[in-house]
């Protein structure tokens, strides 16, 4: 049975005249990767703090594992890497992962076994000992990701968790979501690296001035958006015009001798391909195109450059 | 149709019918949430807590340089003291020579209990301020604990540090003093726990304001309200000395703001040798014993602070 992990409506979040959460909506399944994108202040990490019980809602409503925000029980079950995590550096990296579980209720027994593999896991093993004021950020941060999972949580929040991290580092992280995910874990993940989100989310929502814009299954906006370059000379307007005549076609861009279109599919190609022979233009190629991530993330965040 | 689409269109199934049939509160099965542990309970969380905080202390070494800089307090007061005693001539009276020790003696109480006085609005200004400031509460407060249970363990870690400051400090005072004179002022265990109610006072205070304001306001502002604590306290002396009825009321006013000189005054007037009181108005000494309703005040004033901070840390966005 599918269930909702979090299960949010309305979410708002108020400081005084300004907004900084208009509207929160969305559902996230058990067991999925789900990637929360924005620019620089669109909300995101009121909406986590929000989710989390760290900020309370203005306004809505918001159900976590089934219950409401915050309580002892649901926090009992997350997991959580701040994005600009601080921890207590004069601890060593047993220290703050073993200080953690403790706070998880995790009894003496479990942490002692759990701390050191938790540690080997994300490459501390041989730094278990040393203070956190040692470390470099990207060391810092693995000692963080070790006390989000110290607790096994059915949800994992994760705030920009690849920041600071070498490529080795991101490598890991998204291996650990992925043994999350296997665990039967949710995991949110707010990141700027759309790459990281591409290989590691099954979906995504975008948030633009506190507002979810736009949710997509990864990778269906290919589907919905499929997209051809045409390098091509003598297109002229005859051939445009015509082109805007086929079903669903729309023109991308167009400069010089390259042509983008968005088409519904690409069994309409030899449609398109024809209308411009039979206009006069001469086809050198015709290449399908792929949109990513950060093409989607640029045409629904349109010109807002974030702050 | 494709098997993926299949797959989200029953799970969008699924979630219209989930909507539909079962209140939101229902949707997550509670296996899982039988199994997770609560988290550590309110006693586990404060012990936590104050274990943490203590350590700090130590690991930051805030706790070694105030012993080192209390041995040097100390042995200041020993050598002088020493110095002075020998300086007596045989033929003083007992009285007298007691009298001048008992002086010297609350002189440095009084710059003892300044020093714990500092080092409570000092050392706890950051404890919760610094932070929420810096982010460090946050993976802290999304775990099953009370923020208020947060918030009273750091309190106990504190008084586990300023309890024994006070006893090295103050304690090591009397104790120097009773060696070399093997003279032990009246009522010693009550001026200590005097002393060590203002150190307890202004670290609620403190850490009331550090859950508004920054660190540096916060310990700004403790420290302002002891300023004008102790110009209060003097204001009323004086007023007592003179007659001046609006100067004591004044005093009295400033002391129920901040009641940290008051306790000062009450625990040198049962400390400080009779000569003192009739010397007139000093910072050292008390012409005027707050009364045992004002201690009482005091103590619940303590209380309250510490309250007021868990209250207002609970009722914040961090």
């Amino acid at each position: 049975m599918a269930a909702l992990t979090i299960d949010a409506a309305g979410l708002r979040k108020d400081y005084g005249g300004r907004t900084a959460v208009r509207d929160l909506t969305l559902q996230v399944r058990r067991g999925e990767a789900f990637g929360f994108l924005g620019p620089n202040g669109a909300g995101k990490s009121t909406s986590i703090k929000m989710l989390l019980g760290l900020v309370k809602p203005t306004q809505g409503s918001a159900l976590l594992l089934g219950q409401p925000l915050g309580t002892r029980e649901v926090r009992a079950r997350i997991g959580f890497l701040p994005e600009h995590f601080r921890f207590y550096d004069w601890l060593s990296a047993t220290e703050l992962v073993t200080f953690h579980g403790r706070l998880c209720g995790l009894a003496e027994r479990v942490l002692r076994e759990r701390v050191p593999r938790l540690l080997e896991r994300v490459g501390l093993g041989s730094h278990r000992s040393k203070p956190l004021r040692s470390f470099s950020k990207g060391m810092m941060q693995r000692a963080g990701l070790a006390q989000a999972i110290v607790n096994e949580p059915d949800i994992l929040f994760l705030d920009e968790p690849t920041s600071g991290l070498d490529p080795g580092g991101r490598k890991l992280v998204r291996d650990v979501i992925r043994e999350q995910r296997n665990r039967g874990a949710t995991v949110f993940l707010n990141s700027h690296l759309l790459g990281e989100v591409e290989q590691s989310c099954d979906r995504i929502a975008f948030i633009r001035k506190g507002e979810i814009v736009g949710m997509h299954e990864m990778g269906d906006w290919q589907a919905d958006r499929a997209e051809v370059e045409i390098h091509a000379a003598n297109l002229n307007s005859a051939a445009l015009a015509r082109l805007s005549a086929v079903g669903g076609v729309a023109i991308v861009s167009h400069e010089a001798r390259k042509l983008r279109l968005r088409v519904p599919n690409e069994d309409c190609l030899p449609e398109v391909v024809r209308c411009l022979v039979e206009s006069g233009a001469d086809i050198f190629s015709v290449v399908p195109q792929r949109v990513s991530l950060e093409d989607l993330f640029l045409q629904t965040m349109g010109s807002d450059p974030g702050l | 149709m494709n098997d993926e689409t299949i797959d989200l269109q029953i799970a969008a199934d699924d979630r219209k019918q989930l909507a539909v049939e079962t209140p939101r509160e229902a949707r997550w099965d509670a296996s899982a949430e039988a199994d997770a542990p609560r988290g550590p309970g309110i006693f586990g969380t404060v012990m936590l807590m104050a274990r943490i905080t203590f350590r700090e202390a130590v690991r930051r070494r805030i706790l070694w340089i105030a012993a080192i800089a209390g041995v040097a307090f100390l042995g200041l007061f020993a050598a002088g003291q020493h110095a002075m005693i020998r300086s007596i001539p045989p033929n003083v009276p007992a009285i007298n020579r007691r009298e001048g020790i008992g002086v010297m003696t609350l002189m440095v109480l009084y710059a003892g209990s300044m020093m714990t006085s500092l080092m409570a609005a000092l050392t706890s200004c950051d404890t919760l301020a610094g932070e929420i400031e810096s982010g460090t509460i946050h993976a802290i407060a999304t775990k099953p604990v009370c923020r208020w249970c947060l918030v009273l363990g750091k309190w106990l870690g504190f008084i586990w540090l300023l309890t024994l400051y006070v006893l090295f400090i103050e304690g090591g005072t009397i104790a120097i003093s009773w060696i070399e004179s093997r003279h032990l002022p009246p009522h010693t265990a009550g001026a200590l726990g005097l002393i060590w109610l203002q150190a307890v006072l202004l670290l609620g205070v403190t850490m009331a304001f550090g859950t508004r304001f920054s660190a540096l306001t916060s310990g700004a502002c403790t420290l302002g309200l002891y300023g004008m604590a102790f110009v209060g306290g003097w204001i009323e002396q004086i007023g007592a000395l003179r007659r001046i009825k609006t100067c004591e009321e004044l005093g009295i006013v400033a002391s129920l703001i901040m009641p940290s000189d008051a306790l000062w005054r009450r625990a040198a007037s049962i400390i400080q040798p009779p000569v003192f009181g009739s010397l007139g108005a000093s910072p050292f000494s008390s012409t005027t014993e707050p009364s045992t309703a004002m201690v009482l005040y005091t103590a619940i004033y303590a209380v309250l602070a510490l309250i007021l901070a868990q209250i207002l840390f609970e009722r914040r966005d961090l």
